[in-house]
């Protein structure tokens, strides 16, 4: 679903990603995490067309970057930590404005405000809500679409405890409906609960990278540490 | 073509939607031009002559500064929440977001000098009623909107974009700035159309080369 190959993104003097190799199967649950400044949103702007890459083979969902971005936007949601909505129109709005951008018919609206749990405050205005209500808001958006990939750029900035398990709870949903997402996080823990598979970038490279049957048996914090110091394949 | 002309109504439709929720940027680029206005036909009542060949230039002042003032604060609603991203990401063309933006900064403009014209008309006493007047009005604002739509998207992410888009913004338009203010004058003194008539086909040209530009352009300026 995801090829990267030979990645490499500088801006001016400094490199952010170098040679980086990544590959998402469909289906597949990935979570980026890495120290802050490793270049995981990078990477993730990277995927989601809106930073081009320096050089390299980007190729998402069958489509290369950046030749083909339309193409592959149209196969993407996209949740950052900003939740990319409008604080003056109200969340039926938003998703409506998005909607006719994404070309989806008017009753999508209907069972997506459903499934974020907000048909109660449709009418109301975005500026108006919590930082979980937007953010769930922003899934919506994200999913609106019917995307076959995810990217999440740290979701649960900014969260509280409840308002992160909700937003679990959304993730873990639309993980069974088999689509593939690749989230970033700082959240270990969170991370190993919700994915099928950890990798961890740092210095621009994936360091190491486990998959659900090995990192449930491994001491998370070790395993992200010696991936830090350079040990490479810890679980 | 439906589609692409789809997504520019949607992005038309969102950037009224808003505006129509808080008046924010209607209101604070009427009353700034309103006062602007209004504080120049006091500092020229004295001298009818100053003011009857000045008074063009007065009204063009006014619509540019106002002009940027909207400019601004369309751009900040973008910035606001990631929202640009959000239009970024969206699987159409990027000079969708361009001519969406474009349009919606000259309805809010257009509304502004629907407003300010007749008391222009009133404090100065010319006649801007008159539809070759009225056209020119409508070209100065769209070579003013499509260059200043282009700059306001380009410095969106600075932190002095308050500041940075009229020191950009105001030598670019400079052509359009003085073919609007000489064939306003044409309108407005009666002078015949002759000798005024290679402003109004320089704004054309003008509008024309600078759309096309923008159009051309707008997909690097937004890339990072």
């Amino acid at each position: 679903m995801i090829i990267v190959k030979k990645l490499v993104k500088r801006f001016g003097p400094i490199t952010v990603l170098r040679d980086l190799d990544f590959e998402v199967s469909p289906g597949e649950f990935v979570a980026l995490l890495g120290p802050n400044g490793a270049g995981k949103t990078t990477f993730l702007r990277i995927l989601a067309s809106l930073t081009k890459p320096t050089s390299g083979l980007v190729q998402v969902a069958s489509f290369r970057l950046p030749e083909q971005a339309v193409s592959v936007r149209a196969q993407l949601g996209v949740v950052s930590h900003l939740p990319l909505i409008y604080g003056d129109l109200n969340a039926e709005e938003n998703l409506s404005f998005y909607a006719r951008l994404y070309g989806v018919k008017q009753p999508r609206i209907r069972e997506v405000l459903d499934l974020i749990g907000l048909t109660d405050r449709k009418g109301d205005l975005v500026r108006t809500f919590s930082r979980g209500m937007q953010q769930r808001l922003a899934i919506g958006r994200a999913i609106l679409h019917s995307p076959r990939i995810l990217l999440l750029d740290e979701p649960h900035t900014g969260l509280d405890q409840e308002a992160g398990e909700i937003l679990d709870e959304v993730l873990r949903e639309i993980a069974l409906q088999g689509r593939t997402v690749v989230m970033t996080s700082h959240d270990l823990v969170r991370a190993a609960e919700l994915a099928t598979r950890l990798d961890i970038l740092s210095r621009g490279r994936i360091r190491a990278s486990a998959s659900e049957g090995e990192f449930g048996s491994t001491d998370l914090v070790d395993f992200y540490r010696a991936a830090l110091q350079g040990k490479g394949e810890a679980a | 073509m439906k589609s692409y002309l789809g997504a520019i109504r949607a992005i038309i439709w969102k950037d009224l939607t808003a505006e129509w929720r808080t008046r924010e940027s209607l209101t604070s680029m009427l009353v700034f031009a309103l006062l602007v206005v209004l504080i120049f036909n006091f500092a020229l009542e004295l001298d009818i002559q100053a003011q009857e060949s000045l008074s063009a230039g007065v009204l063009w002042t006014t619509f540019v500064f106002a002009g940027t003032i909207g400019l601004n604060r369309s751009m900040a609603l973008e910035k606001d929440r990631g929202c640009l991203d959000g239009l970024l990401l969206a699987p159409v063309d990027r000079s969708v977001i361009y001519f969406g933006k474009v349009i919606g900064n000259l309805i809010f403009m257009l509304l502004v000098e629907i407003i300010v014209l007749p008391v222009y008309s009133f404090l100065y006493g010319v006649p801007v009623f008159q539809p070759g007047f009225f056209l020119v009005v409508l070209l100065g604002s769209i070579g003013y909107v499509a260059v200043g739509t282009l700059l306001a998207t380009m410095v969106v992410q600075v932190r002095t974009r308050d500041i940075l888009l009229p020191i950009l913004l105001f030598p670019l338009t400079l052509p359009v700035i003085i073919a609007a203010v000489k064939a306003s004058q044409g309108f407005l003194q009666m002078i015949p159309f002759d000798e005024f008539s290679s402003w109004l086909n320089i704004l054309i040209v003008y509008d024309l080369i600078f759309t096309a530009v923008a159009f051309m352009v707008f997909d690097y300026v937004v890339e990072e």
